[in-house]
């Protein structure tokens, strides 16, 4: 089965946003980490591989450094990686973001697509969804457990409330999530031998997209502006004299929390 | 301003999420409403209740299951015909996948995890805090429709009574809509809110002293209907279950209140529950880090004051 | 009384030395293997590179992977931190006909230098004693500097392993034959976990242990091979940060004196940095030396102290922390360096091996150079068609060192950081003495302790350390967080101390350490209590192995990620 896993570079919520000096732009150098369940995705895809025999390949869209987030998922065990880069890609919203990736997908033509969920503190984009749409196919998200096999892919779909079991049939999307899986460690020989599996880079046209439906050209949103989060409002402190369980109570109410 | 505002519905009931970015829309001009599936029709009445002008339901066999994309074929549909400024979400599961892909479907603009929407110099303007919450960015879109999608819990439900127009509707199905198939439904039994749902948490960390701390943990919790949260550090003590870990290696929290029994305030628990409304600490020592970031700070003992706590709210009934 | 040294843990080369033990399909067969992602193996990984580039036929004897690099960090310069001022030459000498000073990640030279002795209330300037004058070297962050080394080791055809900690030297009849890395993915208790990825066997003819102030393969080797040094090694530690600040620093400025205690009684031995890292950074850090013996001193807690004394103030009000780290600095100096830096199949490179200039705070140009000389060394005798693991086959490194400029300049200090033991003014008249002379007075060895060695006492220090507020000074807490660290925190514990000591000895781990790992925990009487850990919050500073524990490297790819200390 070939399977393509979409990945993508985030920025490292750890390392602090600065400017280098020699080049007087944003240092990216800290922010070389996949989104922490794509390797989930990367691991489901493996397994797969490993039951069923195949290829797994990673797709992504980022800047040309990106190719170093796509060396770990390689060394997993991953076969080869196909990067989307484009200077007129830069900015590019959800719809070109997919659109980019929809056109990589499409000359990859893969049995089953791939996506990771972010987790709680990513910025919720869904990309999956879209991506599925412009390649009409059918879409599971939320898949906490998965099996493929015969033509088609089963995912159990986790919501608010509670589990479903969905089934559609192959060429499919299934975005997991991080409780689907432990991903493994690369080990050394991975490492190792990452570096000289093929690594494709390819651009915007090489994936049928005009520069002008992608980037900030064709972003259909706009950021205006931004600014500090409004402050918690004045703290309330309590020393207790024997008072402060009733005056805490008191506070509640007063704020309608109860 | 004209807005669309997708409703789910659960058990015959429409969900708080999308009541209260209904309510929004209508404090910024005109709102319908559109619910898809069983009984659609039928649930849709109650929406007028809270802002709608005109709610369309669309009750096709295809809609029955909850699966994202036969309702992107229905609300491309239904935009086409009623030609909305804006359509909007409230985030679930569900309706981010119908969100994304319809936007796709109609090449709209899609703004996500929004927490307010206003009108500037008569344009649609969303709010939504950005990297990692620490910046609030105001966004917006060229072109439309507007697609927004509203974190949850951004907007509560407001009754203004009145009644809505139903118009129910048909749309057709895209081939590739109806090919992932519901195999199984099942609901989850749940004994009291789990802690990534609860309105109310009450956690315990180390200042508790032993595990034996956690019984006033419970009955607090219990007495307000809050679920009960837990640090790493007892977790790893085994003092309390790891499913109830609040922090960066647990779960994200961000309840109306949440009350903070002996603990320290690390950043690691700190990440898991800085998104709740309204944050309580109840802590011997003043200067443990939690102070800095609470709403309300008791510097005192806590084997007095949550006991204490606990019989107050039960004899208030 | 209670002194930290009667709770070591036993440590010896059974810990860090073992045999091979992978069938031969599984191990991992390299050239040179190199631990440690710092200056020194870098700059032995380029070297050996630039040299196997000339000389194809040599480099064709290492095999498929004739130069690989083990990095227990996220990538390489994750685990590094330093101040840094340092001297350019040997990094020119590394890249020389190949790249200008303007190609290396630094933030220019020093634009201008002052040094205070501090009181509370007042800053004395002084003209720079003669071991800190600065003209001439160059500002960096030592972290950029290994993400730039890595980059120049690869392009010369090294192999750079990040996440892959070494647990291990394997050694077979008498020499050093590689290294064993650590398991991936074990739980709490050590069992595995469904991620579990064994450790491997690289096994290599050479092996250069590059791996900095707590070189836990590099004690083994010391034990193993009877390489021990005159003193045994002392450490200080840094704790640093950096800020965003709102108007350009145009100089760089050490200081000595408050807060630290003059009195030889209370054994506290530092200063502090602060380098402007162009004209929107700076950088301000505190070191003192382990050997104090007041249970309540804390070094980030006197950094926070220290940077409430208005000098500081003036330069970093209003601004922003972006960064935190801490990390130890080997001490001893001249006498502490092993007798020997080789053995068979081995040699010794940068901080490791002690080469460090205390009095000058100066280390990084030490590292490159005997990680250069060392490549030079292993060339040579690779290009005689020698078996690397010859007995004598690489005396050459060891001749080499100690007939450079770095040597000349340990050897001129070598008694200064140890004078400082007789109190700040005692010591300090010492020091110059020893500087105008060039090191050649006061004669004879002056004695170092061990830092465990130092029985403890309380005097209420800690009443005047700032409280935190979280925009200008911090808890350990939230300082862990600003490190980068997000340790899995399931891991086994990689830390070997008692878990039952005297309450003192808990309480000053609890102080000492600047990220919090230990708390005092129960009671059990008799005055011991137990000692409570939180394994995940180590940075890996090292700074319980000079007081009576030992920091072991734990799963590869956790700890700190520094990229601007």
């Amino acid at each position: 089965m070939k399977i393509a896993v979409c990945v993508k570079q985030v920025p490292d919520a750890t390392v602090h946003k600065r400017i280098d000096p020699a080049t007087k732009r944003l240092d990216r150098s800290g922010e070389a980490t996949l989104n922490p369940t794509d390797l989930n995705a990367v691991e489901e895809a493996l397994r797969i591989k490993e039951a069923q025999g195949g290829e797994v390949v990673l797709v992504s869209l980022g800047p040309e450094k990106a190719v170093d987030s796509l060396r770990k998922a390689l060394a997993m065990g991953a076969d080869r990686a196909v990067l989307v880069t484009d200077e007129a890609a830069v900015g590019s919203d959800l719809l070109g973001s997919t659109r980019a990736l929809a056109g990589a997908l499409e000359r990859e033509a893969a049995d089953l697509v791939l996506f990771g969920q972010s987790s709680g503190d990513g910025d919720g984009a869904v990309l999956w969804a879209a991506v599925a749409e412009r390649l009409r196919r059918p879409v599971i998200s939320q898949v906490a457990s998965l099996s493929a096999e015969g033509g088609t892919v089963t995912g159990k779909r986790q919501t608010e409330h509670g589990y479903d079991v969905i089934s559609a049939p192959l060429p499919a999307i299934v975005a997991v999530s991080d409780a689907i899986n432990e991903p493994r460690y690369p080990s050394l020989k991975g490492i190792m031998g990452a570096k000289t599996k093929p690594q494709e880079t390819l651009s915007l046209s090489d994936v049928g997209v005009d520069p002008g439906d992608a980037g900030e050209a064709g972003a259909k949103t706009v950021v205006l502006g931004l600014g500090p989060p409004p402050s918690r409002g004045d703290q309330v402190r309590i020393e207790d004299d024997g008072s402060a369980a009733q005056k805490v109570l008191e506070l509640v109410v007063e704020r309608k929390l109860l | 301003m004209r807005s669309l505002v997708f409703l789910e519905h659960y058990h015959g009931a429409l969900e708080k999420g999308g009541l209260g970015v209904l309510g929004k829309a209508a404090s910024l001009g005109d709102a319908l409403g559109v619910v898809l599936g069983e009984d659609a029709a039928s649930v849709a009445a109650s929406a007028g209740a809270f802002g709608a002008a005109r709610v369309y339901a669309c009750e096709a066999p295809e809609l029955a299951s909850p699966l994202p994309q036969p309702r992107v074929d229905a609300l491309a549909t239904l935009v086409e015909q009623v030609s909305p400024d804006v359509v909007l979400f409230a985030a679930s599961v569900l309706s981010a996948d119908v969100a994304s892909a319809l936007a796709a479907r109609l090449d709209a603009g899609l703004n996500w995890d929004l927490t307010d929407l206003s009108v500037r110099d008569g344009e649609l303007v969303g709010t939504r805090p950005a990297l990692g919450d620490t910046v609030i960015a105001d966004v917006a879109w060229t072109g439309g429709p507007k697609l927004g999608m509203v974190r949850a819990g951004s907007f509560d439900p407001v009754e203004s009574g009145g009644n809505a127009e139903i118009e129910t509707f048909e749309t057709s199905f895209s081939d590739h809509s109806t090919l992932a198939t519901l195999v199984e439904q099942s609901q989850e039994e749940s004994s009291g809110p789990s802690i990534e749902d609860a309105d109310i948490i009450v956690a315990g960390g180390r200042g508790l002293g032993s595990p034996d701390g956690f019984t006033m943990i419970e009955e607090l919790a219990a007495a307000l209907g809050g679920a009960v949260g837990a640090t790493r550090a007892v977790v790893d003590a085994g003092w309390y279950p790891y499913s109830t870990q609040v922090g960066q290696t647990g779960k994200t929290v961000s309840p109306r209140l949440y009350i903070a029994c002996g603990i320290s305030g690390a950043i690691q628990h700190k990440v898991g529950m800085q998104g709740s409304g309204t944050i309580v600490a109840i802590n011997k020592d003043p200067n443990a880090p939690i102070f800095d970031f609470c709403d309300i700070g008791v510097v005192g003992d806590l084997h007095q004051i949550v006991p204490k706590l606990t019989e107050l709210v039960r004899s208030r009934g | 009384m209670a002194r930290p040294i009667d709770f070591n843990p036993p440590f010896g080369a059974i810990d860090a030395v073992g045999v091979p033990s992978d069938p031969p399909e599984e191990r991992i067969d390299v050239g040179v293997a190199i631990v440690g992602a710092g200056p020194g193996g870098l700059a032995c990984a380029i070297r050996l590179g630039q040299l196997l580039e000339e000389y194809p036929d040599v480099r064709a004897r290492l095999g498929d992977v004739p130069i690989a690099v083990l990095e227990k960090g996220k990538q390489a310069g994750s685990h590094l931190l330093s101040g840094a001022v340092m001297n350019p030459s040997p990094l020119r000498e590394l890249f020389r006909g190949r790249l200008k000073t303007a190609d290396f990640p630094t933030y220019g030279e020093v634009p201008g230098e002052a040094v205070y002795v501090l009181t509370r209330r007042s800053a004395l300037r002084i003209p720079p004693p003669p071991t800190m004058r600065n003209h001439g070297n160059l500002i960096l962050s030592v972290s950029e500097l290994g993400r730039f080394l890595a980059e120049q080791a690869e392009s010369v055809g090294a192999v750079v392993l990040p996440e892959t900690a070494a647990t291990k030297l394997l050694v077979q009849h008498g020499r050093v034959v590689g290294v064993r890395t650590g398991d991936r993915g074990r739980g709490r208790n050590g069992e595995a976990l469904p991620s579990f990825e064994p450790g491997n066997d690289v096994v290599a003819g050479l092996t250069v242990l590059a791996e900095g102030t707590q070189g836990y393969l590099t004690a083994g080797a010391i034990d193993q091979f009877g390489l021990r040094g005159e003193n045994p090694q002392i450490w200080a530690l840094g704790v640093k940060e950096v800020w965003r600040v709102r108007k350009p620093l145009r100089k760089i400025i050490h200081t000595m004196g408050w807060p630290l205690r003059t009195s030889p009684s209370f054994g506290e031995f530092g200063g502090s940095f602060i380098y402007p890292m162009g004209d929107e950074l700076v950088t301000v850090g505190f070191v003192a030396g382990l050997e104090t013996s007041d249970v309540e001193f804390s070094v980030h807690d006197v950094l926070q102290e220290f940077k409430t004394h208005r000098l500081v103030w003036k330069i970093l009000g209003g601004g922003e922390r972006v960064a935190w780290g801490a990390k130890t600095i080997t001490e001893g100096g001249y006498h502490s360096i092993p007798r020997k830096l080789s053995a068979p199949g081995l040699l010794l490179v940068g901080e490791g091996a002690g080469l460090v200039n205390v009095p000058r705070l100066k280390g990084v140009h030490y590292a490159i150079e005997s990680g250069r000389l060392a490549a030079e060394a292993a060339f040579r005798a690779l290009q005689r068609g020698e078996v690397v693991s010859r007995v004598g086959a690489l005396d050459s490194y060891d001749e080499s060192l100690r007939a450079s400029a770095s040597w000349k300049e340990l050897y001129e200090v070598r008694n200064m950081r140890q004078a400082f033991d007789k109190g700040f003014f005692a010591g300090g008249a010492l020091a110059s003495m020893m500087t105008v002379t060039k090191g050649r007075a006061p004669n004879g060895r002056l004695p170092t302790h061990p830092n465990a060695a130092a029985s403890l006492k309380k005097t209420g220090r800690a009443s005047r350390y700032p409280t935190p507020d979280g925009t200008y000074v911090f808890d350990k807490l939230s300082s862990v967080f600003a490190s980068g660290n997000r340790t899995r925190d399931d891991q086994p514990n990689h830390l070997k101390v008692r878990r039952t000591v005297r309450r003192p000895v808990a309480e000053a781990w609890q102080w000492m350490c600047p990220a919090h790992v230990y708390e005092v925990g129960r009671d059990v009487g008799d005055g011991m209590v137990t000692v409570e850990i939180t394994p995940s919050n180590c940075v890996q500073c090292g700074a319980i192995t000079a007081k009576g524990g030992r920091l072991t490297p734990p799963e590869g790819g956790s700890g700190p990620e520094y990229t601007l200390t």
